[in-house]
Parts: C-alpha cells; sequence; structure tokens
C-alpha cells in the first residue's frame, strides 16, 4: 500500500524553482533512494514532505492523510522521522537524552507530574532511559551512553541523530545523507545499520550520494535533476537509463 | 498651526539624524558579525562628552570634534579586540552579553572620572534661530541633517565603490565565503566597530549641542538607535536611516501632540508593534534557513 | 543519592544553619535579598539558559508583581495574597500576549520585545503618578494571611528560605523530565525538537509565562518585606542585573542560578559608596565571565570535576 504520496509538488525560493511538479509515491516497508546531482533539490524535497517547508503548490498526502504544510511536529505525531544533513545534534544535552528527546511523543507532558517528579512519571523516565540505551547500542553507539554529546565524534554523532529518529518508532524515517563524511569502513557499517531498520519494517527514505550504497539497499529509486523527476524505478532499471546515465551517474557506481 | 507642526518637524528629523546614525551603526556591525552591539550608546555618548570638556578645556571647534571621534573609535577598536574578539566563537547571546557588559563598563568608567554632571557643547554656528515658514529651526539642526546627508553619500560611496567597502558587504553576506577568497575576517570585524564608533560619535557630537550631554545618555541613544535599526530592517543601511528619522519623527509628534512625558516610550511601543507586524522591518532581508 | 538529591540536602542545610552567622538585621536582609533574587533567577535561567531565549526586560514583571501589590493593598484595600496572585495573573497574560507573536519568529526577537516591554513598564509607572507615587514610591503595608501578619527578619527568612527550597525543588525536577528535556532540546536545535514532536512555540511562550510569573512574585514578596516600591525595581538596569546573575553563575544550571544571585546581590553592597565604580565592575563582571568562563561559574566547575567523562552531572 502506499504509505506516501506526492503529487505535483513543486517550491519556490523567490525566482529559484527548487522543486519542480515532482510526483511519487512510496510503498511503506520499503527503502526508497532519492539521487541526483548537488542543487537537484533532494533535500529541500525531504523538507518539504518532513514539514519544514512549505510547498509553493502540490499536495502530500502520508499514510492516509492530506499534511500538505502541516508543521513538522504533526508529521512526528503521525509517525514520520528524519535525520539531518548539517548534524542537529543538541550539543547541550548528553548523548543518552538526546535519544531520550526521540521519544517526545511517547512520553507524558503533564506538566504538574513533572514539577513533582511523581513516581508514575519516574518509571516512564527511567523505562525511557533504558529504551534509549538500548537504541544506542542497536546503532553502534552503545560505548556513549554515559558520555555528553559533546564528547563524541562525527561519526557517532551521525549516528546518535539516528538512534533518536528510531526513538520515536516511527512509521516512516528519512535519512538525509547518512554516508556524508564517512570512511569506507563507517560507510559499510551505516550500509549493515540501514539494512536492520528496514528490516524491521520501518520505511526507509534515503538520500544519499554514494552510489554503491543506494545500489545495495534500495527498493526503489527516485532521480532528481535540477528540481524536476528525471526518473524512478528499480535499481537496474535507473542504471541503465540513459537519461540519468548521462546526467548524473557517469563514471561512478 | 503649521507652524506647529513644522517645529515638530524640525525638531524630529534633528534627533531622527542621530538615531539614524546610530543605527547604522548597529547594522554595519550585525551585518560584520550578527551581533546586536549594546555599546553602540556609549560611543554617542563617548562623543559628546569628549568634545564638550575638550571645548571646555579651550581646545577650538574642529578640533575638539576630531578628537572626540578618535576617542570613541579608539574604544570601538578596543571592545573589538579585547571583548569580541577573545570570545571566538561565542554563541550570539555570549556576545551580545558582552556588549552589555562593555556599555557598563564603559558608562561606569565616564560616571567614576567625569562624575555625574551634565556638559554643555556650543552650537557649530550659533545659537541665532532661524526663522522658517513661521517655526523656528536651530541652525545646528541644519548641521546635524548636513553632517548627515554628507556621511550617508560618503558611506554609500565606501561601499560600492572602493575594495575595503565591498569586502566589508561580501563579509556581511557570506563569511566563509569572503574568507575562502582572501578577505580578513578579523580585520573587517575590527573596522566595523571602529566604523560604528565613528557614526554614533558624530550622532551624539552633532545633537550634544542642542540636548547636552552626561555619562548616560548613551543607554536611551543606544537604545532607540537599536530601535531604528529594526524598524528599517537590521542590517539594511537604507533601513537604518528611514528607521532612524521615522524614529524620530514619530517621537517628535507624540511629544508635541499627545504626551510629553510618554515620548521616550514612544520607540519601545513602535518596536513591539513592528515584532508583531513587520519582525523583518522596512527594508529587511527575507531569509531562509537552510538545514 | 543522585547528585540532584545531594544538592537539595546541602541547600537545606545551608538555609537552615545561615542564621548563625547572620548577627544583625543588616545580614538577614541581604540574606532575604538574595534568596529572593535566587528565585527570580531560577525562573529567568530556565527561560535564558535551558531554552535558550533571551528576556531583556525582566524585571518589568518584578515590577507588576511590586506595584500590583502596591497599589491594591493601599488604594483598593485589597487583602495582599489576593493582590499578590492579582499581580501574577497580570504578569502572566502580559508575558503571554508579548510572547506568542515574537516567539514564533526565529531569532532573537524576544530580546527586543521584552527590552521594549520592560522599559514601557518602567516609564508607566513613572509617569502614572497618581496610582504610583511617580519616582517618589509608594509605601506598602505588610503582607496578611487573615490576622497573621509577616514582619520581621526571622518570619521573612523562613519563608523566602522555604520557598526558595521549593522552587529549586521543582525546577530540578522539571529538568529531567520529558518536558524538560524538550526545552533543552529546543535551546540545542530548535528544528530538531521540532520533528521530534515538540511544538516549540507552545513550550518557549508557556516558559516565558512562567518565569514571568515567578519573577511578579517575587516583586509582590519584596514590596511587603521592604514595605516601600520605586520604578527603580522595573527598570532597565535591574534587568541586566538578573541576567548578569544568570550568565554568572552558570546558564543551564539551577544551583548557579543561586550561585549567581549570591555573588550579584552581595556586590552592590560591597561596593555601595561606589556607584560609579559598581557599574565598571559589573561590566567587567559581565565581559570576563562571558568570555573566560561562557557556560558560567557553576558548570564550568561541573565539568572540571567530571573526570569520567560522564553526563553533565547536576543541572
Amino acid at each position: 500500500m502506499s504509505q506516501l504520496i506526492v503529487k505535483r509538488l513543486s517550491k519556490e525560493f523567490g525566482g529559484v524553482k527548487a522543486v519542480q511538479d515532482v510526483s511519487f509515491t512510496i510503498r511503506g516497508g520499503t527503502v526508497h533512494s532519492v539521487i541526483g546531482p548537488n542543487g537537484a533539490g533532494k533535500t529541500t524535497l525531504f523538507n518539504l514532505i518532513t514539514g519544514i517547508y512549505t510547498p509553493s503548490s502540490g499536495s502530500i498526502e502520508f499514510e492516509g492523510t492530506a499534511v500538505t504544510g502541516e508543521p513538522p511536529a504533526e508529521l512526528a505525531r503521525l509517525g514520520m522521522s528524519r535525520t539531518f544533513q548539517n548534524l542537529q545534534v543538541c550539543m547541550n544535552m548528553s548523548a543518552i537524552e538526546n535519544v531520550m528527546v526521540g521519544a517526545h511523543l511517547r512520553m507524558s507532558q503533564n506538566l504538574l507530574a513533572s514539577l513533582l517528579h511523581l513516581p508514575g512519571l519516574r518509571r516512564a523516565d527511567r523505562a525511557c532511559r533504558e529504551e534509549a540505551a538500548g537504541l544506542m547500542a542497536f546503532v553502534g553507539v552503545g560505548a556513549y551512553t554515559a558520555a555528553h554529546a559533546s564528547q563524541m565524534s562525527y561519526g557517532a554523532l551521525k549516528r546518535l541523530e539516528i538512534a533518536r529518529a528510531l526513538a520515536a518508532k516511527p512509521k516512516m524515517i528519512l535519512l538525509d545523507e547518512p554516508a556524508a563524511g564517512l570512511n569506507d569502513t563507517e560507510t559499510h557499517e551505516i550500509e549493515a545499520l540501514i539494512r536492520k531498520i528496514a528490516d524491521s519494517g520501518v520505511t526507509v527514505v534515503l538520500v544519499e550520494h554514494d552510489m554503491k550504497l543506494v545500489m545495495n539497499l534500495s527498493d526503489h529509486i527516485l532521480v532528481l535533476d535540477y528540481g524536476k523527476k528525471l526518473a524512478e524505478g528499480t535499481a537496474a532499471e535507473v542504471r541503465a537509463n540513459p537519461d540519468v546515465i548521462a546526467a548524473y551517474l557517469g563514471a561512478s557506481a | 498651526m503649521t507652524a506647529q507642526f513644522l517645529q515638530f518637524l524640525f525638531s524630529g528629523i534633528t534627533i531622527g539624524a542621530t538615531y539614524a546614525l546610530a543605527a547604522l551603526g548597529f547594522s554595519i556591525i550585525y551585518n560584520a558579525s550578527g551581533v546586536i552591539n549594546f555599546a553602540q550608546g556609549e560611543f554617542i555618548m563617548l562623543g559628546g562628552m569628549a568634545a564638550a570638556l575638550l571645548t571646555a578645556q579651550g581646545v577650538p571647534l574642529p578640533l575638539a570634534i576630531a578628537l572626540a571621534v578618535v576617542v570613541a573609535v579608539v574604544a570601538g577598536l578596543l571592545v573589538e579586540k579585547l571583548a569580541i574578539e577573545p570570545a571566538k566563537n561565542a554563541e550570539v547571546v555570549t556576545l551580545i552579553i558582552i556588549t552589555i557588559g562593555a556599555s557598563l563598563f564603559i558608562r561606569g568608567l565616564v560616571q567614576v572620572t567625569l562624575g555625574k554632571g551634565t556638559h554643555a557643547l556650543p552650537s557649530f554656528s550659533g545659537d541665532k534661530p532661524l526663522e522658517l515658514l513661521g517655526a523656528t529651526l536651530l541652525p545646528q539642526s541644519l548641521w546635524v541633517l548636513g553632517v548627515m546627508l554628507v556621511i550617508v553619500a560618503a558611506l554609500a560611496w565606501f561601499f560600492t565603490r572602493t575594495l575595503q567597502g565591498k569586502a566589508m558587504l561580501a563579509t556581511s553576506h557570506n563569511k566563509l565565503a569572503a574568507q575562502l577568497v582572501g578577505i580578513n575576517t578579523k580585520a573587517i570585524l575590527l573596522v566595523s566597530f571602529g566604523l560604528s564608533a565613528a557614526l554614533g560619535a558624530l550622532g551624539g557630537i552633532l545633537v550634544a549641542p542642542i540636548t547636552n550631554t552626561s555619562y548616560d545618555v548613551g543607554i536611551m541613544l543606544g537604545l532607540k538607535g537599536f530601535v531604528a535599526a529594526t524598524l528599517g530592517g537590521l542590517g539594511s543601511g537604507a533601513g537604518a536611516i528611514v528607521g532612524g528619522l521615522l524614529l524620530g519623527l514619530v517621537e517628535a509628534m507624540t511629544a508635541g501632540y499627545v504626551s510629553s512625558s510618554y515620548k521616550d516610550a514612544v520607540p519601545f511601543v513602535l518596536i513591539l508593534l513592528v515584532l508583531f507586524f513587520m519582525p523583518r522591518g522596512l527594508f529587511g532581508a527575507k531569509i531562509t534557513e537552510r538545514v | 543519592m543522585s547528585i540532584k538529591a545531594r544538592g537539595l540536602v546541602v541547600l537545606a542545610v545551608l538555609l537552615a544553619a545561615l542564621p548563625l552567622l547572620l548577627t544583625n538585621a543588616y545580614y538577614y536582609d541581604v540574606a532575604i535579598r538574595i534568596a529572593m533574587n535566587a528565585i527570580v533567577v531560577i525562573g529567568l535561567n530556565l527561560l535564558i539558559g535551558y531554552t535558550g531565549q533571551i528576556s531583556l526586560g525582566h524585571a518589568g514583571f518584578l515590577g507588576i508583581g511590586a506595584y500590583g501589590s502596591a497599589i491594591l493593598t493601599t488604594q483598593f484595600d485589597w487583602p495582599p495574597l489576593l493582590a499578590l496572585l492579582a499581580g501574577c495573573a497580570a504578569a502572566g497574560l502580559l508575558a503571554f500576549a508579548i510572547a506568542r507573536p515574537v516567539l514564533k519568529l526565529k531569532g532573537h526577537y524576544l530580546a527586543m520585545a521584552t527590552l521594549g516591554l520592560g522599559i514601557i513598564i518602567a516609564i508607566v509607572i513613572t509617569n502614572e503618578t497618581k496610582y504610583t507615587g511617580g519616582p517618589d514610591g509608594l509605601t506598602v503595608p505588610p503582607l496578611t494571611l487573615g490576622s497573621l501578619e509577616l514582619v520581621g527578619d526571622r518570619p521573612w527568612y523562613l519563608v523566602v528560605a522555604v520557598l526558595l527550597l521549593i522552587v529549586t525543588w521543582l525546577a530540578l525536577n522539571l529538568i529531567d523530565s520529558p518536558a524538560g528535556r524538550a526545552l533543552q532540546a529546543i535551546h540545542g536545535s530548535e528544528v530538531a525538537a521540532q520533528v521530534v514532536g515538540v511544538q516549540t512555540t507552545r513550550v518557549k511562550v508557556r516558559i516565558f509565562v512562567v518565569s514571568a510569573v515567578i519573577a511578579s512574585l517575587v516583586g509582590s514578596l519584596s514590596a511587603h518585606y521592604i514595605a516601600f516600591v520605586t520604578p527603580g525595581i522595573a527598570g532597565f538596569s535591574h534587568s541586566i542585573e538578573l541576567v548578569t546573575m544568570v550568565v554568572v553563575g552558570g546558564m543551564a544550571s539551577v544551583f548557579g542560578s543561586i550561585v549567581g544571585a549570591v555573588i550579584l546581590t552581595m556586590l552592590p553592597q560591597l561596593l555601595s559608596t561606589f556607584e560609579g565604580w559598581e557599574t565598571m565592575i559589573f561590566g567587567a563582571i559581565l565581559m570576563a565571565t562571558m568570555i573566560f568562563l561562557p557556560k558560567g561559574i557553576v558548570p564550568t566547575l561541573a565539568a572540571r570535576f567530571r573526570k569520567d567523562g560522564g553526563k553533565d552531572g547536576e543541572k
């Protein structure tokens, strides 16, 4: 079934048409990649889907609900999670608290309970902390459960963000260039992690430049160029598409 | 009726010109570093106070003015060198608080060394008021306006025609890119502070003959200059000038027609209105944050 | 025992033992003022340190509480506690009205708005002489609850010490809860907070209102304690003093707020005859702290003692 339906989505910044008339659907439980040269509009597309930008025109439907123009918090409520190309980790908090924040919507926001630290809240908090530690181990940064975010390396922080996104128990997770800035070994590890996430049933949407990773993981690929949809299909189909080769793939993969 | 209106108009534009110069100072520093320099008001005060004291000691007026500007510029450079630069890549909040600290320090220093009294600066070309369409205009007001126009023209030329000016503009648009093409952004920040201090000081000097000066004029003048800059759009030169003049006018009209004791509240009511309805100000740029 | 609990116990012990050192009325006065400032600063720190928003007009809310209590009790014969509550409600409503439109915007617009608001409040207080007594101020009757009157050093000390303990406990609880983490996340990365579902504008507004109400509460109390109010309580200088206490003691640190209040309430007392020097030293402290100890005294010390690289101990 279609989890995300994007119809004729467009976004303009002044005179710049960052995304033009893009339509596609994503089926639940798949790994779906968005690729394209730099400036093709991939991150803009992500920001549109996750509610950070409001579309100039077009519509987005997630899990059967129209979400065009809804704010990010609303999309989180519906089960969407994401990471950022430019790391958006809270460096003023500890590693585990960063992950715990990911579970925000599943925790009680009752002010009175928070102020008085009622037993129910304390129990829930402890459970949340354990869960967060488990997630940190799942993504491979279990060694940092007692650390502060400011003490972690770039690669570790990238994974921490993924742990935070998973803490929400999302239906769909959007990863914006998870392998950016990572060396070969780290990239392999990220690939394995993404496979683990996909295997757990969460829909994975990926923006990536690393073609090997994209080809290995993706069930479906969307190619953007100059804000427009250039092609889409399976890895094999996209690889063989002459337009794509001409615009982008060239010598890599 | 019209005479009264003109009277308020003249006094409004006069004080508005000082606000405009202060606002320009705010915008220049904001452009160079994203910092709101709360010490700007003290540069205004230093200009007026230094000039007043020097003339009281017998220094001829033109020399006193030049020296006073130098004093303020030195203060500006010191603030940047000793307070801003050491903070390196601190959060903007931290930098703003540092400038608040600098303003307290400067004001306290002046209070301790020169006392709390008011000082007068002689008018540049005498006190005999001119008669214009039934209203009286102080010659000093013409000086204020005239000098402001000259400064604006000079700045416009500087920023669009000289390499240094363009380098400053480049830094304000994208610091990293500017560094990459070899622009010394540290020096730019230093120059920004110096320039803003000079502008502020000139504003303070120009208006001192009309309003007198003392150790604490900086607070209100600085805050109002900041409001003017925000009104026009933080970072916009044209906005700073329009904002300053507009603020002066509204203030004078309020003092004249509504209530003079609430005159000082005007800028702050205006800033609340701007923030509610037009947060980017009249000429501010629309910015989208890239995530 | 957790660090949080240890800290509270230490605070309680200190507060209980302090009267042994307070040998005269003057010392009691300083201690009471310190405690009152500490309460305001804890509230302000929730806004500045934890949520990352800056208020440059917080003294205005103190003024609302103080003058609200003063005017309602002397000119309209309201019971003091009712006047206190009215002040809190007024401050809260005003904070809400200002914050809602402004906190939707990014950046430091709240700083500008609070700057404007604080100064407007101070000007209104100074000008509306008929009600406020203008620059000369107003006398304020003692705080009464039924037939009980709160007068004298020891009773006041007891009241503010207990209040400080309670507020500290509440603040520490809040920080260590999902709501508290949401606050800090907003400071760390507002967009990250949004994508995990935090309604950032709403949270920012709420915290601003809470800190305003706390300030108003303390304003009312100080009006009854000092038995007098003057417009200076709402002034820009006072707002800056409060911000200084936050940043010097430690942004995002409840105990830091207390330390900041202690240092910067005692400082003017030590320099009481040197006005200009006081301003200079305040300015120098502000600059030096921000340059060398940007996190403030308590968090910097806490980081020094953190040997195992564990999480930020006490907050």
